[in-house]
Order: C-alpha cells, then sequence, then structure tokens
C-alpha cells in the first residue's frame, strides 16, 4: 500500500515537473518523458514507449495528454491515469491563470522574452540529442523497411507538411503488411508456424 | 449556461483536434472568435502567442485563458474538463485494446511501422523548433546575418553537455534560459 502511493507521488511529480517545463507541447514533451520514464526510472521500454506515443499522437486531443493518460495507465491502471492527467493540465492551467491577468505586461518584456528563447535553445538540443538516439537505434536494427518509412515520413511532414494522421495510416499499414509477408514466406518454407 | 457553453465547446475542440498543436489552433478559432465572439482576433493572437511561449498544449492554455475571461476560475475549470474530456474517454479505451491486444502478430506489425515513423515525426518537430531557434520567426535564410548567435551558442553547448554528461534535461532547459536572459541584460 506504502509502495502503491509512492508510485502515485512519484508518478504526479514526474508528469508535472515535466508538464511545467514544456515548451511548445506535443513532440517536446514526449523526449522528456522518454528520458524521465525509460532511461531514469526504468518503468517502460524504449519499444513500447514509442508504441505509447503513435496511440498519442493518432487520438483526439492534445499528444502531451495522450500521453501522460497511456503512461499513467501502464503504469499503475485507471487511477494511475487520472493522476498523470492531472500532473499534465495543472501547470499550464495555473501559469496561464495568471498570465491571463498579467498578459500585455508579460508580452511586451524583452527579459522575459530573452530567457524564453534562450530555453527554446535548450529544448531544442534536447529534442535533438533524443532523435539522435531513438534514429541510431533504428538504423542498428538494420531493417531496411523501417529506414525508408522513417526518412519517408520524416520527408512527408517536414518538407511537404502531408496531415500527421496520413502518416500514420500509411506507416501503420506498411507495418502490417510486411508482417503479413514475412509469415506467407515462413509458410511457404514449410514451417509449421 | 455560459459554463456549459464553454464546456460544450471546448469539448469539440478536444474532439475533434487530431494531431496536437497547431492542429488544434483553426478549431479553437473557429469555437471562441467566430462562432461565440468570446475574443476579438487580435486577443486571439495574442492567445496563441503565449501559448506558445508558456507550458502546456495549446488547447489546454486556450481553455484555461478563455475561460477565465468569461467566467473566472469556474469558467477556467470547465473548459478545460471539456478539453480533456474527449481523450480521456478514447484514449483509455485505446489503451484497454493495446495491452490486450498487443501481442497480435498484426498489431505487432503495425507498431513496428509507426515506431520509425513516430522517430520522424519528433525529428521533424525538432527541426522546426531548431530553425525557430536560430533564424527567428522568418524562417531559414541564406544570409547570415539573420543568424541569432546566442542561440546557436546556447544550442551547440546544450547539445555537447546532453550527449556528454546526460545530465536531467530540464536543467539544460532552465541553464540555457538563465543565461540567455542574463546575455540580455548584459548586452
Amino acid at each position: 500500500m506504502k509502495n502503491q502511493k509512492h508510485v502515485y507521488r512519484r508518478l504526479f511529480a514526474s508528469t508535472f515537473y515535466l508538464s511545467a517545463f514544456t515548451f511548445g507541447g506535443g513532440y517536446v514533451i514526449i523526449p522528456l518523458m522518454k528520458k524521465k520514464f525509460v532511461d531514469d526510472l526504468q518503468w517502460i521500454e524504449e519499444e513500447e514507449m514509442l508504441n505509447l506515443t503513435a496511440i498519442a499522437q493518432s487520438s483526439p486531443g492534445a499528444v502531451a495528454v495522450n500521453a501522460a493518460i497511456l503512461l499513467g495507465y501502464r503504469v499503475a491502471g485507471i487511477s494511475g491515469a487520472l493522476v498523470t492527467i492531472l500532473g499534465t493540465i495543472l501547470p499550464p492551467f495555473i501559469t496561464l491563470s495568471i498570465i491571463s491577468i498579467f498578459y500585455t505586461a508579460f508580452r511586451d518584456n524583452t527579459v522575459v522574452n530573452a530567457v524564453l528563447k534562450g530555453m527554446q535553445a535548450g529544448v531544442a538540443a534536447v529534442i535533438a540529442d533524443v532523435v539522435m538516439s531513438l534514429g541510431s537505434n533504428v538504423f542498428k536494427q538494420k531493417d531496411i523497411v523501417s529506414v525508408i518509412v522513417m526518412v519517408g515520413a520524416f520527408i512527408s511532414t517536414f518538407f511537404f507538411g502531408i496531415n500527421v494522421m496520413y502518416i500514420i495510416l500509411v506507416c501503420g499499414c506498411i507495418g502490417a503488411v510486411k508482417i503479413l509477408i514475412q509469415m506467407k514466406k515462413v509458410q511457404k518454407d514449410g514451417d509449421p508456424q | 449556461m455560459i459554463l456549459l457553453k464553454l464546456f460544450w465547446s471546448f469539448f469539440q475542440i478536444g474532439m475533434f483536434s487530431i494531431g496536437g498543436g497547431m492542429a488544434a489552433m483553426p478549431l479553437i478559432q473557429n469555437q471562441v472568435v467566430n462562432l461565440h465572439h468570446w475574443l476579438t482576433l487580435t486577443e486571439f493572437t495574442d492567445l496563441i502567442t503565449i501559448a506558445e511561449m508558456t507550458p502546456g498544449p495549446i488547447a489546454i492554455n486556450s481553455a484555461t485563458f478563455v475561460g477565465i475571461r468569461i467566467a473566472g476560475i469556474p469558467g477556467a475549470i470547465v473548459a478545460t474538463i471539456g478539453c480533456i474530456f474527449p481523450s480521456c474517454v478514447i484514449v483509455s479505451l485505446l489503451a484497454w485494446i493495446y495491452f490486450k491486444f498487443k501481442e497480435l502478430t498484426v498489431v505487432q506489425g503495425i507498431l513496428s511501422g509507426l515506431r520509425p515513423t513516430i522517430v520522424a515525426l519528433i525529428a521533424s518537430a525538432g527541426l522546426s523548433i531548431f530553425i525557430l531557434v536560430v533564424w527567428g520567426e522568418d524562417g531559414f535564410s541564406t544570409n547570415p546575418l539573420t543568424i541569432n548567435l546566442v542561440s546557436v551558442l546556447l544550442f551547440t553547448v546544450a547539445i555537447f553537455i546532453l550527449r556528454k554528461w546526460k545530465p536531467n534535461p530540464i536543467y539544460v532547459m532552465l541553464g540555457s534560459g538563465i543565461i540567455g536572459g542574463a546575455i540580455d541584460l548584459l548586452i
């Protein structure tokens, strides 16, 4: 019971902390969650983190909230999900409540702007760091289809601005077809499986 | 009555914004500016700027901001709940399906196609932020004068520290923010 409480507190603290420092939403929080839950706490595997991200991205609503729900659910069921939702929405709720009262002063303050600009540079570095680790793992698998999917998805979203929903649908289908072909091949080779 | 309207508006925003971030923006504008006239277009633009500059998803930020202006703290709470309600239901359902069927070969196949895709999407978002950091709002340019040297310096130092010592990323972000602010005060 004490252990359970400890998990909830850890879940709340981690998501609150991540959400409080995540500027720019969605894809910024995913690398941070990966660092926290996969690398530091080792509560989930890298592969599972990417699976959960894929689900978060394909569901309606904010990616950060969806990912938090999935993480909470994965670690501690429905009550875990409630804890992570609260942890994720409280920081923006508090910040925005304060800012909406002073927003013109905030917007025009140059020091505030410089701090935010500096933090953006830090965020860019954090994302670059995570992309290097995740990307090199995809290359290390030596699976040509995965590499093509990764490069293709990057080009479609970055250079052509294709809707992420379509990219996800197509890449999911490619994965399904790939595995079905593999199964057919195995059957042809006379393997009972 | 106004609380109910706020809830319903943000429920629709939460329900139909798939893909997160900027995908929600036109929906928010439609509900808040065009349909209900809760904000003027200028206020809405300010809201987007603030949402970009502060932590948290844009839809949650908007719900809090609009809710407070229309009906105070209760308004903010109701709008925020409306906004996350559809996610909670649908994502919990998907989570249940995922954990139940994730061992199925076809599901494994689909997920194996999605994992490299997610890496690509994170890379793409990261590159957009990198361009914003280095060249500012106008985007990539071949003119070296448009490069923000302070940001480039901060980025380079940050990535070096991250790769070399693997510290908690939040300290790296806070550190680069503080140094950015300090440089601005000194110059």
